[in-house]
C-alpha cells in the first residue's frame, strides 16, 4: 500500500497537523519509503498467533472506589494558555 | 391500533420506523473511571479533576474496581453474558472536552455481551402487549467534560468535573418500533438500574441520556429485497419526551426525503429541543476515523467466576420477580403490582410497610391512593414522605382490629402528617376509639327514632331509601365514632319490625 | 583532594559516606563542570542551587548520624522527558516550551529519596523520537568524542544523547535515561559509556512523557556496571499508579555483582550477523565472545529467526501508540498554543501542533495515524502485534540454551550531525540490534568494549531474561573488567 498527496492531506488533518501543499507533496515519497519498508511484515505467516497484549506477564490491578485526588484546581490551571475563573478558555465553538 | 404496527404514512404508504438506542448510563461511584477524584454533580468548574483527568505529560490511568463491578452487575440483571476477558480500547478524536485526545471505551472485547430486557408497552395496562427488546453489549467508558459556549463573546469554557466520569453504554439491538415502545424501554431499563443501584437515573443531571438511532423501511420481514434502511444518530438526547420527538420528527423527515427522491445519509445529528428538530452534525463528520485500538496504559480485564458469583448474589430481587411474586402470592391486584414495582423506591417502602405488619392488600391500595395522593398535594416525593411505612402499618392495623374506622382513618393520616405523631397516640389523644356498645348505640337510635316519628312512618311505610338518613342520624350523634355493621345491624332491628 | 568530577556514582556515594569530601563539594564540583560544558548543548535547563539544595541535606544528615541513601551526595543529570515539579520539562519540543509540572514523575522522585540531587535537565531527541539528537528543539547535543586528529562534531546518539554526552564528558557522575527501542543502548555505545534498560515494569512509567506505552522504559548511563546498578536500584521499584509496573521486589543488584560467569551459558544469535555487517562490528563481538569465555561462560549458538522483523514492526507499533499519547498536546491546557485571528478549535489545534512538533515527531504522527486509520489496522498494527508475539517467542526459546545473550550494541560508531538525518531509513537503523529486547520487554544493557580504527567508541549488548538484571549486569562487568576500557574523549569543550 503506498500513499498519495491526498491521503497524505487527510491523515494531515485526522492528525490535527497543518502542512501546505509542498510539504503535502514532499511527505509522500518519505512515508512511502517507510511503508514500502515495512510491507516486509506482511511475508509473516502468522496464523494461530495472538497479538501480544502485556509484553511482560501481569494482572490488570484495579483501585478501590475512594476518592482520593481532585480538588487541587490551580495545579490543573498552572500551566494554561488562557484561563477565567476556574475554566480554560478555548476559541468559541459552534456546534 | 397496538403500538407495535406504528407506522408513517407516506405519498407511497405505510413506512416502519425501526429504532436502536445506545444509552449512557453514569455508574453510580464515588471516583472516577481512571482517576481518585470525585465524581459528584454541580460542583465548582475543575474541583474534580485530577492531573489524570487533564491529561497531564505522563499520567496514567487505574481502573476503579467499583466500577467494573456496577456494569457486571448490570448485566447480570438483563441474563447478559458476562465475558471474562475485555479490554479497554482507545477511541481518538480531538475536542475540548476530551484531554486525552482519545475516550478510553470498550471496542472490540466489551464486558457485557448479548442480554435482553421485558418490555410491557403500557405499564399501567396489565394486558398490553410485552415485547423482548435485545441489548447487544454493555461497555465502560469515560465520560468527557463539559464545554460552556455562552459565558464569554469570544471564548468557549472548558470544565472537567465530569471529565472520567465512569458511564456505561448499553447498545440495544434494532427491535424497537415506535416512540411509545422506545418510552417504555427506557422506563424499564433506568428501573432495572435503579434496581441495581448501578445508576441513579437521573436524566435532568445528565445520568442517563441515549444515542437514538433511526432509520425507515417498508413494513414487512427483513429480507434483501427489504433490508433496514440507513439509520442517522441524533446525539445525546436526555428525556425521554425528547427522545420520542426525535423519533417522529426523524422518521418524517426520512419518509420525505426518500419519498422525494433523496436518500439518508448515516450521520450524527443533533437534537435542538426549542424547535424540537434535529440537525446535521458537521462539526465533527470529518474527523470520524477514530482509530480504536488497545490502550497500551491498561492491560486486560480478567474477571474471575467468584468475582461474578459476588456480582450475582448482591443482586437484590428484580422488577418482573417482584410484580410476579406481589400478583401471585400476596395477591396484590395486577395493576398495583405493577405501579409498586416500576420504581424501587415504592416497591422498598410498601415492603418496608409489609414487614411492619401492614396486610399486602390493604397496604397496596392505601399505599397508591392515600399516600401519592398526599404526597401529590405536598409536592413531595416518596423519600420525602413525612410519614414512614411502619407508621403507616400502624394506622392500617388500627383499621383492620376495628379500632377506627377507614374514614377515622383518613382524618388519623391527616394529623399524621401534620405533626408527625403516630396513629395510635392520636386515636386516644382525639378520643377517635370506635363506639361498638350495642347498648350505647341503641340509646342513641333510640333518640333518632323519637325525633324523627315521621320519617320512621315513611320508611315503615315501604320508604327503605330513608334507611341511610337513619344510619347518618345515628354517626351524626356519635361524631361518626360508631362502627358502622353494628349501627347497620341494630337499626336494621329496630326499624323493620 | 583529587578532582571529584573523575568519580564515578558508587565512589562519590562512598566518599562523602566517609567524609572524604562533602556532598556539597561534590555539587559544586559538577556545577562547575556544567558551566564549563556549555559547549556540548546538552542541558536545556541547569539546577545549579537544586544541586546544593539536596547536598546541603545530605551533609546535614550525615552530621545528625542519620543513615544516608543509595545514592547520597550523588548529583545527577535527569532526561527531559521525565516530570519534574517546579521545574521545565519539554521532552526537547517546542510544544512544551515553558510547561512546569506540578508533580514528579516517580522515578525522579525516587532518586531523591535516595539522596541523589539534580544538576539539571537533559537535551534529548524530541519526545524521544530520535538517533542522533538532532530533532530536539533546543539544538543538537554534541558529543565530546571526535575523531583522532579531527576537530568535527560527532552526535552523541539518541534519543538520551544528552545524558550520554554530559556522563562521558563527565559534567555527570550519572543520568537517567529512557529506552523505547534502544535510546539509552545506542548512546550508550556511541560516548562509551555504559548504560542500561531493564525489564519493562521495573521502573515506573507515571511523570515521564509518553511516546509508545507498550516499550517506554527508564534506566541509567553512568560510568561502569556497578554505578548502573546502584542508579538503577534507586529508579526502579512498584508504583500503583503505573498499572504496567511489576509489583515485584527490587534485588541489591549492586551487593549481588560478580563477573564470575561459570556455569553461565551465553547465547549467540546468528541472525544478528547481517550480511554487509561492519567488520569492526563483527571482531567486537568476537572480542566479546572470547571476553566471556574467559570468564567462565559457555558459548552456546542461538537463534531469534524473527530478528529481521523486529525493527519495521517496531516501526508501526511504536508510531501508532506515539500518534494517540501526543494528541494531548493541543494547545488547550498547557504548553504552546498558536492561534491565528479568527481561527476556531480545529485550527488552533491545526497549527498549533505543526507549529510545536518537529518534522521527525509529525513524520511519526502521520504514520500512526495512517497504520491505525480505518481499512489499515489489522494489516499494519494487528500482523505487528503478532509478530512482536513471536519475538517474544525466539527469546523464551533461547532462553531453554542460555542465560544471557551477547550482541552487538550497535551496526556503526558515531557519526556526525546531518549524516544521516535526511535519510530517516537509515537513522532508524541504528537500532537493528537494540529493538528486538525492547519488543520483547527484556532487561539489556550496553558496555564500553573497544573503538574503531578512527578511535571513536564501541559497545557491546547483553541481553537477559525478564526479571533477571542481575545477570545481565554481571556479564556486563565480566567485559567490563576484562576490555579494560579506559580511552576518554580528548577536552575541546
Ligand atoms: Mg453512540
Ligand atoms: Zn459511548
Amino acid at each position: 500500500m503506498s500513499v498519495d498527496k491526498e491521503t497524505v492531506m487527510k491523515i494531515a488533518r485526522l492528525s490535527r497537523i497543518a502542512i501546505s501543499d509542498a510539504e503535502a507533496e514532499s511527505m509522500v515519497p518519505e512515508l512511502n519509503a517507510i511503508l514500502g519498508w515495512v510491507e516486509q511484515l506482511a511475508e509473516v505467516d502468522v496464523s494461530g498467533v495472538e497479538p501480544t497484549t502485556a509484553v511482560i506477564p501481569n494482572k490488570l490491578r484495579l483501585r478501590e472506589d475512594k476518592v482520593t485526588d481532585g480538588d487541587v484546581r490551580e495545579k490543573v490551571l498552572a500551566n494554561a494558555p488562557a484561563r477565567e475563573n476556574g475554566f480554560f478558555g478555548v476559541p468559541k465553538v459552534i456546534e | 391500533m397496538t403500538e407495535s404496527t406504528y407506522r408513517i404514512q407516506g405519498s407511497t404508504g405505510e413506512w416502519e420506523v425501526v429504532i436502536g438506542l445506545e444509552v449512557h448510563a453514569q455508574i453510580t461511584t464515588n471516583a472516577k473511571l481512571f482517576s481518585g477524584a470525585a465524581t459528584e454533580f454541580g460542583q465548582e468548574p475543575n474541583t474534580q479533576v485530577s492531573l489524570v483527568d487533564a491529561a497531564m505529560p505522563g499520567m496514567l490511568p487505574v481502573p476503579n474496581e467499583e466500577c467494573l463491578r456496577q456494569a457486571v452487575r448490570t448485566g447480570l440483571a438483563i441474563n447478559a453474558q458476562i465475558n471474562k476477558y475485555s479490554r479497554f480500547d482507545r477511541k481518538n478524536y480531538f475536542y475540548a472536552d476530551l484531554p486525552q485526545g482519545y475516550q478510553i471505551s470498550q471496542l472490540f472485547h466489551p464486558i457485557v455481551g448479548e442480554g435482553e430486557i421485558e418490555v410491557q408497552l403500557d405499564e399501567k395496562d396489565p394486558d398490553s402487549e410485552v415485547r423482548v427488546i435485545g441489548v447487544e453489549r454493555i461497555h465502560v467508558e469515560q465520560d468527557a467534560g463539559k464545554l460552556m459556549h455562552d459565558q464569554h463573546p469570544t471564548m468557549s469554557y472548558v470544565d472537567l468535573n465530569r471529565c472520567g466520569v465512569a458511564l456505561m453504554e448499553i447498545v440495544s439491538r434494532p427491535d424497537l418500533r415506535s416512540p411509545s415502545e422506545v418510552g417504555a424501554y427506557v422506563k424499564k431499563l433506568r428501573s432495572i438500574l435503579r434496581y441495581v443501584g448501578s445508576c441513579d437515573g437521573n436524566m435532568e443531571q445528565g445520568s442517563m441520556r441515549a444515542d437514538v438511532n433511526v432509520s425507515v423501511r417498508k413494513p414487512g420481514p427483513i429480507t434483501e429485497e427489504n433490508p433496514l434502511g440507513t439509520r442517522s444518530e441524533t446525539k445525546n438526547v436526555n428525556s425521554i419526551r425528547f427522545m420520542m420527538q426525535v423519533i417522529e420528527y426523524e422518521a418524517q423527515r426520512q419518509v420525505d426525503l426518500i419519498e422525494d427522491g433523496g436518500t439518508v445519509a448515516q450521520e450524527t445529528r443533533l437534537f435542538d429541543a426549542s424547535k424540537g428538530e434535529t440537525r446535521s452534525m458537521r462539526s465533527k463528520e470529518d474527523a470520524h476515523d477514530y482509530r480504536y485500538f488497545p490502550d497500551p496504559d491498561l492491560l486486560p480485564i480478567e474477571l474471575s467466576d467468584e468475582f461474578i458469583e459476588e456480582c450475582r448474589a448482591s443482586l437484590p430481587e428484580l422488577p418482573d420477580a417482584k410484580r410476579a411474586r406481589y400478583e401471585n402470592e400476596l395477591d396484590v391486584s395486577a395493576y398495583n403490582a405493577a405501579v409498586l414495582t416500576a420504581d424501587a423506591d415504592t416497591a422498598f417502602w410498601f415492603e418496608g410497610m409489609l414487614a411492619a405488619g401492614a396486610k399486602p392488600k390493604a397496604a397496596s391500595n392505601w399505599l397508591l391512593s392515600e399516600l401519592f395522593g398526599a404526597l401529590n398535594k405536598l409536592d413531595k416525593t416518596l423519600a420525602e414522605s413525612p410519614v414512614n411505612p411502619s407508621q403507616a402499618a400502624e394506622l392500617l392495623g388500627l383499621v383492620d382490629d376495628g379500632t377506627i374506622s377507614g374514614k377515622i382513618a383518613k382524618d388519623v393520616f391527616e394529623i399524621m402528617l401534620e405533626s408527625g405523631q403516630g396513629a395510635a397516640a392520636i386515636v386516644e389523644e382525639k378520643g377517635l376509639k370506635q363506639e361498638s356498645d350495642t347498648g350505647a348505640i341503641e340509646a342513641v337510635i333510640a333518640d333518632v327514632m323519637a325525633a324523627n316519628e315521621d320519617k320512621v312512618a315513611e320508611y315503615r311505610g315501604g320508604k327503605d331509601r330513608l334507611f341511610g338518613f337513619f344510619v347518618g342520624q345515628t354517626m351524626k350523634a356519635m361524631q361518626g365514632k360508631a362502627n358502622p355493621q353494628v349501627v347497620n345491624e341494630l337499626l336494621k332491628k329496630v326499624l323493620d319490625l | 583532594m583529587s578532582d571529584i568530577t573523575e568519580l564515578g556514582v558508587a565512589a562519590i556515594r562512598d566518599g562523602v559516606a566517609k567524609g572524604e569530601f562533602t556532598a556539597v563539594e561534590a555539587a559544586e564540583a559538577f556545577n562547575a563542570n556544567v558551566a564549563a560544558g556549555r559547549a556540548l548543548n546538552a542541558f536545556i535547563v541547569e539546577t545549579p542551587e537544586m544541586a546544593i539544595e539536596a547536598a546541603k541535606a545530605i551533609d546535614a544528615d550525615k552530621a545528625a548520624g542519620k543513615p544516608l541513601g543509595k545514592m547520597a551526595g550523588v548529583p545527577i543529570g535527569m532526561k527531559d522527558l521525565f516530570c519534574t515539579e517546579g521545574v521545565q520539562s519539554t521532552a526537547g519540543s517546542k510544544i512544551l516550551e515553558g510547561f512546569i509540572p506540578q508533580y514528579e514523575s516517580t522515578v525522579s522522585a525516587n532518586l531523591w529519596k535516595a539522596g541523589a540531587g539534580m544538576l539539571g535537565k537533559l537535551n534529548m531527541d524530541q519526545f524521544a523520537m530520535g538517533s542522533s539528537n538532532e530533532t530536539s528543539h533546543f539544538g543538537n547535543v554534541l558529543s565530546p568524542w571526535r575523531i583522532q586528529g579531527s576537530n568535527h562534531d560527532l552526535v552523541p546518539g539518541g534519543s538520551s544523547g544528552g545524558s550520554a554526552s554530559v556522563v562521558a564528558a563527565r559534567l555527570c557522575p550519572g543520568a537517567t535515561g529512557t529506552d523505547t527501542g534502544g535510546s539509552i543502548r545506542q548512546p550508550a555505545a556511541f560516548t562509551g559509556i555504559t548504560g542500561i534498560k531493564p525489564t519493562y515494569g521495573r521502573c515506573s512509567r507515571w511523570g515521564v512523557v509518553a511516546f509508545a506505552s507498550s516499550l517506554d522504559q527508564a534506566g541509567s548511563l553512568a560510568h561502569d556496571v556497578r554505578d548502573c546498578a546502584i542508579m538503577l536500584e534507586a529508579m526502579a521499584g512498584f508504583d500503583p499508579k503505573d498499572t504496567t509496573s511489576l509489583d515485584a521486589q527490587v534485588p541489591d543488584w549492586e551487593a549481588a555483582l560478580s563477573s564470575d560467569l561459570k556455569g553461565k551459558k551465553v547465547g549467540i544469535p546468528k541472525e544478528y550477523r547481517m550480511d554487509g555487517m561492519d567488520g569492526e562490528i563483527e571482531a567486537l563481538w568476537q572480542k566479546g565472545i572470547e571476553l566471556l569465555t574467559d570468564a567462565g561462560a559457555q558459548i552456546v549458538d542461538i537463534s531469534l529467526p524473527h530478528t529481521k522483523y523486529a525493527l519495521p514492526a517496531y516501526y508501526i507499533i511504536a508510531p501508532a501508540e506515539a500518534s494517540s499519547n501526543l494528541a494531548r498536546y493541543d494547545g488547550v491546557r498547557y504548553g504552546l498554543r498558536d492561534l491565528p485571528d479568527g481561527a476556531g478549535l480545529q485550527d488552533m489545534y491545526a497549527v498549533t501542533r505543526a507549529a510545536g512538533f518537529g518534522s521527525e515527531v509529525k513524520r511519526r504522527i502521520m504514520i500512526g495515524t495512517y497504520v491505525l486509520s480505518a481499512g489499515f489496522y489489522d494489516a499494519y498494527y494487528t500482523q505487528a502485534q503478532k509478530i512482536r508475539t513471536l519475538i517474544a517467542q525466539d527469546f523464551e526459546k533461547a532462553w531453554e540454551k542460555c542465560d544471557v545473550i551477547l550482541a552487538p550494541s550497535t551496526p556503526t560508531a558515531a557519526f556526525a550531525p546531518g549524516e544521516q538525518s535526511d535519510n530517516p531509513l537509515a537513522m532508524y537503523l541504528n537500532d537493528v540490534f537494540a529493538v528486538p529486547a525492547s519488543m520483547a520487554g527484556l532487561p539489556a544493557m550496553s558496555v564500553p568494549a573497544g573503538l574503531n580504527k578512527d578511535g571513536l567508541p564501541l559497545g557491546l549488548q547483553i541481553i537477559g531474561k525478564a526479571m533477571d538484571e542481575q545477570s545481565v549486569l554481571n556479564a556486563g562487568l565480566a567485559i567490563e573488567e576484562r576490555a579494560d576500557f579506559t580511552a576518554r574523549p580528548e577536552k575541546w569543550w
